[in-house]
C-alpha cells in the first residue's frame, strides 16, 4: 500500500503554476530524494503533503488521510509526516531536551516522564547525549538540525519530510547530519528528501525524481539516473550542481 | 528664595496620599489594559480585514441593520405589551444580538477585527485628555448615570493603553519567525497551542522593552486626570501649593516621586528580562 499518493496535483502561486498535474505513488519503506533546479517547484512538492501549502487541484493521500480534509483531519495527517526544515526552526526558548519533549507531550498526550525518557534516547541516537541541556543559540548549525531530526522523529510519523536539511550548513557539518538522515533510512523509515547532495541520493536514495518545471521530469533508480543521465535537462542540471 | 526642606516633611502624608492614588490608577489601568491590548492584538494580527471604503460601508450598514431592528422591538414593546417591563426588553435584545451572533458565527472575528482597528484608530488619535473628558463628562449625559472620577479614570486608562498595547502586541507577534509556526503546524499542533506555547513565548520576551515603555507612559499620564479633580499625587502637589504657596518644594518632590516610581518599574521590567533572555 502506498504511503503518499498524488492524484493529478495542481499548485499555484497567482499567475505561475508551479506544480503542474503531479501523479507519484510512494510506497512504505522507499528513500525518495526529490532534486531539480532552484524554482522548480521541489520545495512546494515537500510542503503540499504535509499541507504548509495548500493545493489547487487534485488530491494528496498520506497514509490514508487527505489533504483537503478538515481540520482535525490535516492535524491527524501532519503528525504522520515529520518535518525537517532548512532553516531547523527549533523553539529557541527550549533546550535540546525540551525540544524533543514538545511533540510527543503536545500532540500525542505523552507524559513528561515519557517524553524525556523518549527524547533522552532519541537524542544519544543522534549524537548529541551530551549537549540535552543546551538551548539552540548554544548549538551549532549541525547539531541544531540533528535535534530537529530527534524533533520531528519524537511524534512518531508514519514518514519523513526533509526540506533542504543540509543547505544552511557549513560544507564541513553536512556529513554529521547526511548520517544521521542515513540512520534513520537503515531503521526502515520511509523518507521524501528535497536536497542537492547527490552523493547521498546515490548512496541512501532508492529512488529519485527530478523535477523540472512543475512536472515530474524523470523517476527512477538514483545509481542508474546519475551515473546515465537518460535526458540533456537532467545531464544540464547534475551538470551545474556537481 | 531658601529651599525649605521642612515644607516637603508637612506635605509628604497627602502626597503618598497622591501616590497611593496614581500606584491604584496606573495599576488597574495597565492590567485592564493588558487583557484588552492583548485580545485586540492577537485578533488583529490572526484575522486580517482591511480597512476600506468598501469594509466600512458593509460595517456602517450591520449596525445601522442592528439599530434599526432593536428599535423595532421596543416600537413593537411599547406599543402593543406596555405592561412588561425594562429589564425583559434589555434580555430579549441581549438575546436577540448573541441569536445573530450565532447565526453568523463565521463573520464574527472578522467584526470583531474590523472593530479592533476602528478602536485603535480613534483611541491613538485622540488626546488622552479629551477621552477622560469625554468619559468623565459627556459620557454620564448620554447613558443617564454617573460615573465615579477614580472610575473614569481607570477606565481611561485601560482603553487608552490598551490601544498602545494592542499595536505593541501586534509587532512582537509579527517578529516571530514564520518557520517557528511553520514548526508547530508540521506536528500537527491547533493553532491555540502554537500561539500559547510556540509564538507566544518569543513574543512575550521581545514586548518586554515597549511594555516598559508603555507603563512609564501610563504612569505619568495618570497625572492629566487633574482635570477630572481626581486626587492622584499631581493634583495633591496642586492642592497643597494652593495653601502654601511653596512651588518649588512641593513641584520637586512631585517630580522625584513620579521618579522613583517609574525607576521601580524600568528596574522591575530590566529584571524580567534578564531572567527571560533567550541564548
Amino acid at each position: 500500500m502506498s504511503i503518499v499518493e498524488f492524484k493529478n496535483v495542481v499548485k499555484r502561486f497567482g499567475a505561475s503554476t508551479v506544480l503542474d498535474g503531479i501523479d507519484l505513488s510512494i510506497e512504505k519503506g522507499e528513500v525518495v530524494v526529490v532534486v531539480g533546479p532552484s524554482g522548480s517547484g521541489k520545495s512546494t512538492f515537500l510542503r503540499c503533503i504535509n499541507v504548509l501549502e495548500t493545493i489547487e487541484g487534485g488530491d494528496i493521500i498520506v497514509n490514508g488521510l487527505s489533504v483537503r480534509g478538515s481540520g482535525a483531519q490535516v492535524r491527524e495527517l501532519r503528525r504522520e509526516a515529520g518535518m525537517v526544515f532548512q532553516q531547523f526552526n527549533l523553539f529557541p526558548q527550549l533546550t535540546a531536551l525540551e525540544n524533543v519533549m514538545f511533540g510527543p507531550i503536545h500532540t500525542r498526550g505523552a507524559s513528561r516522564a515519557q517524553a524525556r525518557e523518549q527524547a533522552e534516547a532519541l537524542l544519544r541516537k543522534v549524537g548529541l547525549g551530551e549537549k540535552m541541556n543546551n538551548y539552540p543559540g548554544q548549538l551549532s548549525g549541525g547539531q541544531q538540525q540533528r535535534v530537529a531530526i530527534a524533533r520531528a522523529l519524537a511524534i512518531k510519523p508514519a514518514l519523513m519530510l526533509f526540506d533542504e536539511p543540509t543547505s544552511a550548513l557549513d560544507p564541513e557539518l553536512r556529513h554529521e547530519v547526511l548520517k544521521v538522515m542515513q540512520d534513520v533510512a537503515e531503521g526502515g523509515m520511509t523518507m521524501v528528501v528535497v536536497t542537492h547532495e547527490m552523493e547521498f541520493a546515490r548512496k541512501v536514495g532508492t529512488r529519485l525524481i527530478f523535477i523540472d518545471q512543475g512536472k515530474i521530469a524523470e523517476d527512477g533508480p538514483p545509481e542508474e539516473l546519475l551515473s546515465n543521465p537518460p535526458s540533456q535537462r537532467l545531464r544540464d542540471f547534475l551538470q551545474h550542481v556537481s | 528664595m531658601t529651599f525649605e526642606w521642612s515644607v516637603i516633611w508637612d506635605a509628604l502624608p497627602s502626597l503618598m496620599e497622591g501616590a497611593k492614588m496614581t500606584i491604584r490608577i496606573t495599576l488597574l489601568g495597565l492590567i485592564g489594559g493588558t487583557l484588552l491590548g492583548f485580545l485586540t492584538g492577537v485578533i488583529t494580527t490572526y484575522v486580517k480585514v482591511l480597512v476600506t471604503w468598501k469594509t466600512t460601508a458593509i460595517a456602517v450598514a450591520t449596525l445601522a441593520a442592528l439599530y434599526i431592528l432593536l428599535r423595532l422591538a421596543s416600537w413593537f414593546g411599547d406599543s402593543f405589551l406596555p405592561g412588561v417591563p425594562d429589564w425583559a426588553w434589555t434580555v430579549l435584545k441581549l438575546a436577540i444580538v448573541l441569536a445573530l451572533a450565532l447565526r453568523f458565527a463565521s463573520r464574527v472575528p472578522v467584526a470583531l477585527s474590523f472593530l479592533a482597528q476602528v478602536y485603535i484608530l480613534v483611541i491613538r488619535g485622540t488626546p488622552i485628555v479629551v477621552q477622560v473628558m469625554f468619559i468623565y463628562f459627556a459620557l454620564p449625559l448620554i447613558v443617564g448615570w454617573r460615573i465615579d472620577a477614580v472610575w473614569a479614570a481607570i477606565f481611561t486608562l485601560v482603553i487608552n493603553s490598551g490601544a498602545y498595547i494592542a499595536e505593541i502586541v501586534r509587532g512582537a507577534l509579527l517578529s516571530v519567525p514564520k518557520g517557528l509556526k511553520e514548526a508547530g503546524q508540521a506536528m500537527g499542533l491547533p493553532f491555540y497551542k502554537i500561539l500559547a506555547y510556540i509564538i507566544g513565548p518569543v513574543a512575550l520576551r521581545r514586548m518586554i522593552p515597549a511594555m516598559g515603555n508603555q507603563c512609564i507612559i501610563s504612569l505619568k499620564d495618570s497625572s492629566l486626570f487633574i482635570v477630572i479633580g481626581v486626587a492622584e499625587l499631581t493634583r495633591q502637589g496642586q492642592e497643597i501649593i494652593a495653601g502654601n504657596f511653596r512651588s518649588v518644594e512641593i513641584w520637586a518632590a512631585v517630580a522625584v516621586i513620579y521618579l522613583i516610581l517609574t525607576g521601580f518599574i524600568a528596574l522591575v521590567l530590566k529584571f524580567v528580562e534578564h531572567r527571560t533572555q533567550i541564548v
